[in-house]
């Protein structure tokens, strides 16, 4: 196996449709118009030695080195910044070109010495490459050089800059620069940070990160864009620095956000050296963020636990024993619980990490082994909302649009979300577009990165009260209605016209209007008024969502209030538009798609339904429970009562993820057989009976579906350090359980879910390993996947208006409990952060604070850093304030990434009134200052020490 | 009253508590829709313990549940009634998969 080499074009690809026809060194290509020559030639298979251009970002021209030779004109143009032109004769090879580029080069390395020795570097930089190939054989100039040059044998240098190591996954040695701007022009066009510049003129021109800052200092966002970009070895991975350049590589997908990012691992041996963006992974296009391009360390982290474990009570230290001890136990237990309590009485957890293969193998454990159906997975709590309100307005549980949409809308609506920060390649993409004009709106209580940054402000930021969101967006329906900005054509041909008119009628009432809303949401009447006509009138409109929108108790309705938004505006059903959820989670789609809800079967088909169920009876040969089971929080409020005893968990932590913990922590207690099957003892672990080792996504074949619906392929490039892919581990608890399954490959799990499930009937892994990858719905209607739905008409038939009345929240503010507590994610963490925690990603973010404004925090006599309390009705906690005006008066905002802050002890037990999807996104709170940890805390703390003993080993995890 | 009494209690204010924020939802739509939306919604997505437990609520006075709910709770399917043909038929065209 070998690396995957990418061919870089020199320039980016061009668009135009008119095609052109040139020859380059006797060879003929055609190319669309304002390709330049240095593309077209590639494209012939003539590859130019360059230095400063990439196709990942524009050209330059600075470098001299792609220099050619065109008949009928003079001089030496440079490649990257010519355009094609029909007819034209060019020449990459001459006597002439070769001793420029000699001439250059030499002058290159007179000051890059290591470059050119192959000393400090890796030696197989593109610099050193295209110093071989044009063939320098002398360096007339010396190579003591001035700036680039330690000091030592003989030379002060003063100019020489040590190499900055600030960083922790890369460093920067100037000494090694050639001041090409790739990196400076990857961060501006790809990244869109704008933390790279070139200080100083000419010969003193030198890279820069911030203001003359370290590069963990600036505001660079380490997403490895400039690394990547740069030719020689001065941006380079501190791991390849370490141990070499890989000698193999194998795309696989990201497993951490529900962008799903395709990268190359690349490795020596089974160690991973590096993960690299792929340029063909249709989701990122090459690009990354810090958490999939470095931050993969957990899955050799020495927390991670390798063996099965189980111990009769939780209050008992760990035994480690056999996997057949540990399946075997487990499913005696099950089946005991089962016969003392009823068929009922247990469940399960799929995980939205875990593969489509390994959920839709928790799913069937639960209906076809258990023989209910107790199945639910982490969607439930940030994506539920979103499966409801599609399914009923539009008939399809899912986003509209393939994210290289965003390049053709015109206005971006991004409500409750924070991409910069949890979906950071789609925030790229988006900035992009909007740095070529699109215009922004953002609905969001908090001034996030995106209502302004680099090159970026939001044309309106709708800075609503937590809790509001269903009275903004009824009330952007109502000026557009009222207005008279609604696409009657559209709204005629694809939707209802007499729930139309119902619709139009209701948002239309006084109440709705801007002026009415904003006295209970804050936001000024114009504002609600600018946004609507913009959205409305501004070409292309796109709505991008996120759990701002679904973690509410009327998270359905806005869902709803945000489908009907895009209908009355036309909105749907072409490039540039939509209604986007960004999932959370990688595998989010994909475990919704599997059927891990407990009222639906794959491909979201009620178990109430006949035919469906009859295909899996016949398949699976039992006769399936056509009950819907128990959703996360109905399973642990059946705990508490009693009649619920058992559950299988895989790879997720409901304790430090769920809402109200101790809730659930009295639910898991209640409970006799806890399985957690994970990475690491995580805070669920901490009641659970059995622990089975789960294994990395490196570790296993698979696929995850992202945010737009696309199915991508995850490759095993080592074996899994616990012994067993997490398929096969649920397939040995099935077949303990006397269930007869006989996978042997993941891709027979996928066979069998195209088989029964119509909008996958044409996914295979072949298939795929054909595609790249494919979007769902991928049938014999549409052989090749579908990138954009509801073309022509919804899925449902006709797209449905549902009213969308407001009602308040019954989490109130009042004298008690004066502020809203509203909660969300940072950049360099990951959700529960037991992945981010365990990486070099804790230099940026070691701690939640929680975010107050300067008014709420002087009256509370609160300064920057101040140790407080915070209290709900639920529970109490303390963390560290951080004083800024990002929040309004009134709002108090936190992360949940350290599970010592426990940030879910204090929210509540609320949630939608649909999915039960729970309401994160505001609790009732008072601030005040406090000596140190709550009476909670310190309980807890104690208690996953106790809880995380195994026997014979002196460290517990973590 | 108990630990266990105070959960269970708290079980049973929430089944009122989600049930009558389901009816306030379809309360927005005509009389009749609203009642079978209401119904629909709860039997779709309740386990039969959850309905079992809103029966003994709903036998008990029905203390707390709006009143849109105690009339859905008519069409709500008893925990041991099994689906009808008819809501077999209807969920089988429910999504196209």
């Amino acid at each position: 196996m070998g690396l995957v080499h990418e061919i870089d074009f020199g320039t980016p690809a061009s668009t135009s449709e008119k095609q052109v026809t040139l020859t380059v060194d006797g060879k003929t290509i055609t190319v669309p118009e304002g390709t330049s020559i240095m593309r077209a030639s590639m494209e012939a298979g003539v590859e130019i030695p360059k230095l400063c251009a990439t196709d990942m970002v524009d050209a330059f021209g600075s470098c001299r080195i792609c220099l050619v030779e065109i008949d009928g004109r003079g001089g030496t143009p440079a490649s990257c910044t010519t355009p094609v032109g029909e007819g034209m004769v060019v020449h990459t090879q001459s006597e002439r070109l070769n001793a420029i580029r000699r001439g250059v080069m030499e002058l290159y390395v007179s000051d890059h010495p290591s470059g050119w020795n192959e000393t400090a570097g890796t030696g197989a930089s593109e610099f050193d490459k295209v110093a071989a190939e044009i063939g320098l054989t002398e360096v007339r100039y010396g190579v003591e050089g001035r700036n680039h040059v330690a000091p030592g044998n003989g030379s002060l240098n003063i100019d020489y800059i040590a190499r900055d190591a600030s960083n922790p996954y890369f460093t920067y040695d100037a000494a090694q620069c050639i001041v090409c701007s790739r990196c400076v022009r990857a961060c501006e066009e790809v990244q869109g940070t704008f933390a790279l510049t070139i200080e100083g003129r000419g010969f003193e021109s030198r890279v820069s990160a911030g203001m003359h800052q370290s590069f963990l200092e600036s505001e660079c966002v380490s997403c490895g864009a400039c690394v990547q970009a740069c030719p020689t070895d001065a941006l380079r991975e501190k791991s390849v620095l370490q141990k070499g350049m890989p000698e193999s590589s194998t795309v696989t997908t990201c497993a951490y956000c529900g962008v799903g990012c395709s990268f190359k691992a690349e490795m020596i041996g089974e160690e991973v050296i590096r993960m690299v963006p792929w340029k063909d992974g249709k989701a990122n296009r090459g690009h990354s963020c810090v958490k999939g391009r470095f931050a993969y360390g957990y899955a050799t982290h020495k927390e991670r636990i390798l063996n099965p474990m189980i111990r009769e009570k939780i209050s008992d230290p760990w035994r480690e024993v056999t996997w057949e001890e540990a399946l075997a136990h487990t499913a005696k237990e099950f089946r005991r619980l089962q016969y003392q309590y009823g068929r009922g009485a247990i469940g399960g957890i799929t995980s939205s990490r875990c593969t489509n293969e390994e959920t839709y193998l928790v799913q069937k454990l639960v209906r076809q082994g258990f023989a209910n159906n107790n199945v639910d997975t982490c969607a439930r709590v940030c994506h539920s909302p979103t499966g409801y309100g599609l399914g009923q307005t539009y008939g399809t549980s899912a986003g509209t649009q393939d994210f290289d949409s965003v390049e053709h809308t015109d206005v971006a609506m991004i409500i409750g979300a924070n991409p910069a920060s949890a979906h950071p390649v789609f925030a790229s993409r988006l900035k992009k577009r909007l740095r070529k004009g699109a215009k922004l709106i953002v609905i969001d209580p908090r001034r996030t990165e995106m209502v302004k940054s680099a090159h970026i402000e939001a044309s309106h930021h709708l800075a609503l009260k937590p809790g509001t969101n269903v009275a903004i967006v009824t009330s952007l329906a109502h000026v557009v209605v009222t207005e008279g900005l609604f696409d009657e054509k559209f709204i005629r041909e694809r939707c209802d016209w007499s729930e139309f008119q119902d619709y139009a009628e209701f948002v239309s009432d006084p109440r709705h209007s801007p002026e009415e809303v904003e006295k209970l949401s804050g936001v000024p009447a114009e504002t609600i008024r600018g946004a609507a006509r913009l959205y409305a009138t501004g070409g292309n409109g796109a709505i991008y969502y996120g759990l701002g929108v679904t973690e509410h108790s009327q998270g359905s309705t806005t869902v709803i209030a945000i489908a009907n938004l895009a209908m009355l505006t036309g909105n749907i059903g072409r490039k540039g538009v939509g209604v986007n959820p960004l999932r959370g989670q990688n595998n989010v789609q994909g475990a919704c798609d599997m059927g891990s809800f407990p009222h639906e079967l794959p491909g979201y088909r009620h178990i109430s339904g006949d035919t469906v169920r009859d295909i899996y009876d016949s398949l699976w040969g039992v006769k399936l429970d056509d009950e819907p089971g128990l959703r996360i929080p109905n399973m642990l409020d059946a705990a508490v009562d009693g009649t619920f005893k058992g559950i299988y968990i895989q790879g997720e932590d409901i304790l430090q993820s769920d809402p109200d913990t101790k809730h659930v922590s009295a639910g898991l207690e209640a409970m006799e057989c806890v399985v957690v099957h994970d990475l690491f003892l995580n805070e669920t672990a901490n009641y659970a009976h059995v622990f089975l080792p789960g294994s990395t996504f490196l570790e296993k074949d698979g696929t995850f579906t992202n945010a737009e619906r696309r199915i991508n392929r995850v490759r095993k490039v080592m074996a899994p350090k616990n012994g067993l892919a997490d398929w096969e581990v649920t397939q040995k608890l099935a077949q303990a359980m006397g269930l007869k399954w006989n996978y042997q490959h993941p891709s027979e799990i996928m066979d069998e879910v195209a088989r029964t499930t119509p909008s996958f009937a044409n996914v295979s892994y072949d298939f795929l390993d054909k595609m790249g990858s494919v979007q769902w719905p991928c049938n014999d209607k549409a052989p090749e996947g579908t990138p954009i739905m509801h073309i022509g008409g919804f899925v449902r038939g006709k797209g449905k208006f549902i009213r969308t009345e407001y009602v308040a929240t019954d989490e109130k503010t009042g004298p008690r409990f004066p502020l809203l507590l509203t909660t969300g994610r940072i950049l360099s963490q990951y959700n529960v952060g037991a992945q981010t925690r365990r990486t070099e990603n804790v230099v940026w973010h070691d701690e939640d604070r929680l975010e107050i404004h300067p008014h709420d925090a002087e009256n509370r006599g609160l300064r920057d850093g101040d140790w407080v309390r915070l209290v709900s009705r639920a529970g109490e906690t303390t963390l560290r304030a951080l004083v800024t005006d990002r929040v309004s008066p009134g709002v108090v905002y936190t992360t949940f990434h350290h599970p010592d802050t426990q940030a879910n002890v204090i929210t509540t037990d609320f949630s939608d009134w649909a999915t039960n999807c729970p309401e994160y996104k505001v609790t009732a709170v008072q601030v005040g200052a406090s000596n140190g940890p709550s009476e909670w805390q310190e309980d807890y703390e104690a208690l996953a020490k106790r809880s995380r003993r195994i026997e014979g080993k002196m460290i517990a995890a973590e | 009253m108990s630990h266990d009494e105070m959960h269970k209690s708290g079980t049973r204010e929430k089944l009122v508590r989600m049930a009558n924020q389901i009816a306030t939802f379809f309360s927005s739509k005509p009389h009749e829709e609203g009642v079978a939306g209401t119904a629909d919604h709860i039997n779709k997505f309740w386990d039969p313990r959850m309905r079992r437990q809103f029966f003994e609520i709903v036998e008990a006075g029905g203390e707390g549940l709006s009143p849109l709910v105690m009339e859905a709770s008519a069409k709500i399917r008893r925990p041991t009634e099994h689906v009808t043909a008819a809501q077999a038929a209807e969920a089988a065209t429910d999504v196209s998969g």
